[in-house]
């Protein structure tokens, strides 16, 4: 077993110092060293997106990632999709239009989701299916889901006007 | 889209569409799903699987891996007690506690690829798949049976040595569990009647309900023989009892906390992880974690039955049939226990046929052992029969709504085990349908079609029991047993809500622990809406009329003379100022202490579920690939009671479908070693493969329920690959009668169909 | 009396009769007294005092929780049906 190695990030806006293992994926490192469990595991191959998390504005899959890559980059994690008590659009939308149901998906959709509407805040449906196409949901069909993600994009819309 | 049929009943709180309890913790990522759990000084498990589909283990030498630095303790099924042939009954299907502990861990013999073998608990999860590595497993690899074809053919290779059937005798070796027979009229005589008589073959692919969570499990074994195990399940009373059978320790000294969990669909109504976290746990004196890994979920948790089937039905010139011959074998898996039965009673169950004969085998073949999959047995069983009927509609020069509603089954219809049903919402289903805008769109462009199908699930009620609280500031909780699988918790905050006369945001739901709440069998069968909802129902009654007593004490009258009507206590007579239950709540200590209603109920009568669904397609001729264009599902809800979340279950039940009828499939080597364990290769629809789907909600209330609910769960994927096979064929003119329909199937179909007509032309 | 629908593939213990009359109150009598009139279908129905595991009873239609404790009517048309799981969907 390789020595550990700290590494210096930013996540979710605030300075973090982490010891991880090489070998750590930064998954493992969110969920099991900074107790970070919002990011879900479902495949460790990149298939399923339940692990999306956005590095330096881009949407990846954290499993896919080492820990030690993560060293000097902007993380964006689920538990920072919210300011303080005030969700997100995309959260209260996604409530709002029953976009979830058993939820494990749901994180990494709306880090997803996120990113594509920190690029593009009006996608089209088809724009959205493109962006969302990573992220496997088994419970919903997307139709809910999909429309939460319009509602968002219309309410960020509104408030930006 | 709503089409509701009888709404008799007006409902204030049932019908609306708040937001969810538990969802802020879902948007937010705080929810606690079972790997989310972590104790001090906890250890991780993994587990070492059979790299071989059929062997006998020699031997399993594990000093090696013990002397690994952090490995902490290493068993295999010399650990666990040796169980006789015994039935458990938890609720669901009996499960033979033997098979169930031989599948946990491999004891003398391994039956597929990924069948377990040992496990190993370390300090950290990268070591103890070192230690997987340093165990040393002799194998004898025999030859595998991996199709029903194989397993039942004379000479197959036996996969349990002790098992055999009623037929055969007690002599005779075989690979065929079960055969269950269903007979009604005289088939014979019922093809004489035949215009039109279609006689196909068709086989379908072992698939996986493709939960996004994979199995977890955390034990935690106490010195004083008490064990707490924190799991995903669909059903926490279950995993009590199966994992104090396979354990040997006494069910009461388990208890089990139900996580959130991400995902079911019914492969999570059995045990894998669980018994072993806590023999691991024992061994160790730690908390111990087991996750799998998604190539484990596929190779070795419970996927649902591929196997053949010969489907053969005639009808009369005007579309009526007049009988059906059905022959049907499934995958088991390594263990018997296909749902073979209940797919024989689905298969025609949505029609009246006079004339039937159905005979179905439970097969077991090296391959891992099958669990439930929304409406299990059902879809691949519509795959054929509502494909023959489509062609029959065709043969008849009928509209595909119509053969369905000329023979759909209603009121006093017998069902395939002979009862009659009571009111049902077959009929309406398939109307809704026709009636869309889907259905009255028109269909243009080349190689497009449109195909329906119906399909049926029975659902089930048996035992839930629930707790309302009333608190002191007027508002309540609802305490059950039930998982929350998808939504339940606001489904049942809101049939409480109803009667006590509250919002559904004033009262809190809450899935407690099996040592908090009484027994609930699994969330599953599509019964949590209808029994768990029938209890908080119940319960929530039971608060009510100790209310009434309460308010009777104050106003010095008798209960049977208070009135309850939407939260207000009142009584005729002076000097009775009618209060609301914040009012009284205050009150409680003074009249006779705090209100806790309660009910346990074992539903025996539940209404059975149908559901139709239109799906248009354009096929590419040049690769064979199927893309939905749109989808259209109308399924009876008896009464939904949270709409948004029943269109969930709709569209949800509608993709799985889609994904059976085109992609999914086990993909096995002919040394039956699984090659496509993993989301990639195993390919489950994305966002990019489907349009929305349209939902039409029927209500057709189930008699004898108080709401009128029926279970939503599981009808909504058995329509989808006949649909699709049936779209198909209106837009290329092939049959397709193996899934997944994917593009080598297809494109193979429409050559061979275009060779077929080039010879034909050629010898013109 | 009541009337039993046989199962089909226990109708060789019946000579093929598909419909039975029998007595009883309950379904434990019924069986009693199907077992009487043709020996051997106690034996494939009941196991150590209770329906089998597997097999469930439908009595008018309305599917049965108590297993042979449930009542039957003079009038009671009985099936006895592959059970369906409570869970395992």
């Amino acid at each position: 077993m390789d020595k550990k190695t700290v590494v210096e990030t930013t996540i979710n806006g605030e300075q973090i110092e982490f010891l991880c293992e090489p070998r750590q994926s930064l998954l493992e490192v969110l969920r099991d060293e900074l107790g970070m469990t919002g990011s879900k595991e479902g495949c460790l191959t990149g298939d399923c997106g339940a692990c999306t998390v956005i590095i330096d504005g881009r949407a990846t899959c954290s499993c896919l990632m080492l820990g030690v890559e993560a060293q000097g980059h902007k993380i964006e994690t689920i538990e920072g999709l919210a300011n303080g008590a005030q969700l997100h659009p995309l959260q209260q939308k996604f409530l709002e239009n029953a976009s979830l149901q058993c939820g494990i998906c749901t994180p990494g959709i709306l880090m997803s989701a996120k990113a594509l509407l920190d690029h593009n805040p009006t996608p089209s449906e088809a724009e959205i299916r493109y962006a969302l196409a990573g992220n496997l949901c088994r419970c919903t069909g997307y139709d809910k889901i999909v429309r939460g993600v319009l509602d968002a994009a219309k309410a960020v819309a509104s408030k930006a006007a | 889209m709503a089409a509701t049929t009888e709404g008799t009943h007006q409902f204030r709180v049932i019908g609306t569409r708040p937001i969810r309890h538990d969802g802020i913790e879902k948007v937010t990522g705080a929810a606690k799903y079972g790997a989310d759990y972590s104790f001090p000084g906890m250890l991780y498990g993994k587990v070492l699987r059979s790299p071989h589909a059929h062997a006998i283990i020699k031997s399993i030498k594990t000093d090696k891996a013990r002397a690994l630095p952090g490995v902490k303790a290493v068993v295999t099924s010399a650990d666990l007690p040796e169980l006789a042939d015994q039935i458990a009954q938890g609720g669901e299907l009996p499960i033979n506690v033997h098979h169930l502990s031989c599948n946990i861990l491999a004891r003398g013999k391994v039956l597929y690829d990924g069948h377990a073998v040992a496990a190993v608990a370390a300090t950290s999860p990268h070591i103890a798949e070192e230690a997987l590595r340093l165990i040393e497993v002799e194998y004898e690899v025999l030859p595998p049976a991996m199709t029903v074809e194989d397993a039942m053919a004379p000479g197959a290779p036996i996969l349990l040595a002790d098992l055999r059937n009623k037929e055969d005798g007690p002599d005779k070796q075989t690979n065929v569990a079960a055969h269950i027979q269903f007979k009604r009229g005289d088939v014979k005589e019922g093809f004489k009647q035949a215009d039109f008589v279609i006689e196909r073959t068709f086989k379908t692919a072992m698939v996986h309900q493709g939960y996004i969570e994979p199995h977890n499990a955390v034990g935690i074994y106490n010195s004083d023989g008490h064990a707490t195990i924190y799991c995903s399940t669909q059903g926490s009373f279950v995993v009590r009892s199966l994992s104090a059978a396979v354990l040997g320790i006494p069910e009461g000294k388990i208890r089990v906390v139900p996580a959130e969990i991400g995902g079911g669909f019914g492969g999570k109504t059995t045990i894998y992880l669980e018994p072993l976290s806590v023999l691991l746990s024992q061994k160790t004196g730690h908390p111990v974690k087991l996750t799998m890994n998604r190539a484990e979920v596929l190779r070795a948790s419970g996927p649902t039955s591929g196997g053949t089937i010969r489907c053969k039905m005639g009808a009369t010139k005007d579309g009526k049939i007049v009988a059906a011959e059905i022959w049907m074998a499934y995958e088991a898996g390594g263990f018997p226990g296909s749902p073979v039965p209940m797919g024989a009673m689905c298969i025609v169950a949505a029609y009246n046929i006079p004339n039937l004969h159905i005979d179905a085998y439970d097969v077991v073949v090296n391959r891992p052992k099958t669990a439930a999959y929304r409406a299990p047995g059902a879809a691949n069983a519509a795959f054929a029969s509502e494909t023959i009927i489509d062609e029959l509609a065709e043969k008849c020069g009928i509209d595909q709504c119509d053969i369905r509603i000329l023979n759909g089954a209603h009121e006093g219809t017998p069902q395939t085990a002979g009862p009659p049903y009571k009111r049902i919402g077959m009929i309406e289903t398939v109307e809704a349908i026709k009636n869309s805008p889907h259905y009255k769109s028109k269909l243009e462009g080349k190689n497009r079609g449109r195909g329906v199908a119906t399909g049926f699930w029975f659902n089930v009620g048996f035992q839930s029991s629930a707790m309302v609280n009333i608190h002191s500031d007027g508002t309540a909780s609802v305490v059950i047993g039930s998982v929350d699988i998808g939504g339940q918790r606001a489904s049942m905050a809101m049939v409480a809500a109803e009667v006590l006369g509250l919002d559904a945001g004033d009262v809190r739901p809450l899935v407690a622990d099996t040592d908090s709440v009484g027994y609930n069998d699994v969330t599953g069968g599509s019964r949590t809406t209808v029994a768990t909802g029938l209890a908080v129902y119940e319960a929530a009654q039971d608060a009510v009329r100790q209310l009434k007593e309460r308010a009777a004490k104050l106003w010095e009258k008798k209960p049977e003379e208070i009135e309850f009507n939407n939260g207000r206590l009142s009584a005729a007579g002076n000097g009775v100022k009618p209060m609301s239950i914040k009012e009284i709540a205050p009150r409680f200590a003074r009249t006779g202490g705090p209100i806790t209603g309660r009910a346990q109920v074992n539903v025996r009568n539940v209404g059975p579920g149908f559901a139709s669904t239109c799906i248009d397609v354009e096929v590419d001729p040049e690769t064979g690939k199927v893309q939905i264009l749109r989808a259209t599902i109308a399924q009876d809800a008896g009464k939904a009671v949270h709409p948004a979340y029943v269109e969930g279950q709709m569209q949800g039940g509608t993709a799985q479908g889609i994904g059976w009828a085109l992609n999914e499939e086990y993909f096995y080597d002919a040394k039956g070693i699984l090659r496509n364990a993993g989301l990639l290769d195993y390919r489950m629809p994305t966002c990019l493969d489907l349009p929305m789907i349209e939902t039409c909600i029927v209500e057709v209330p189930a008699p004898g329920h108080p709401i009128g609910s029926r279970g939503v769960g599981e009808a909504s994927i058995v329509p989808p690959p006949a649909a699709v096979a049936n779209a198909i064929a209106h837009a290329v003119g092939v049959r397709m009668t193996e899934l997944p329909m994917s593009p080598g199937r297809v494109l193979k179909a429409i050559l061979h169909k275009q060779g077929a007509a080039q010879a034909a032309a050629a010898a013109d | 009396m009541p009337t039993v629908i046989v199962p089909a593939l226990l109708r060789k213990l019946t000579n093929g009769q598909e419909r039975v009359a029998v007595r009883g109150s309950t379904v434990r009598q019924v069986v009693e007294d199907l077992d009487r009139q043709f020996p051997g279908m106690k034996a494939q129905l009941v196991e150590e005092g209770e329906l089998k595991p597997g097999i469930a009873v439908s009595v008018d239609g309305e599917m049965g929780v108590g297993g042979l404790l449930d009542p039957v009517k003079e009038t009671s048309e009985v099936y006895f049906l592959p059970a369906i799981g409570g869970g395992l969907q």
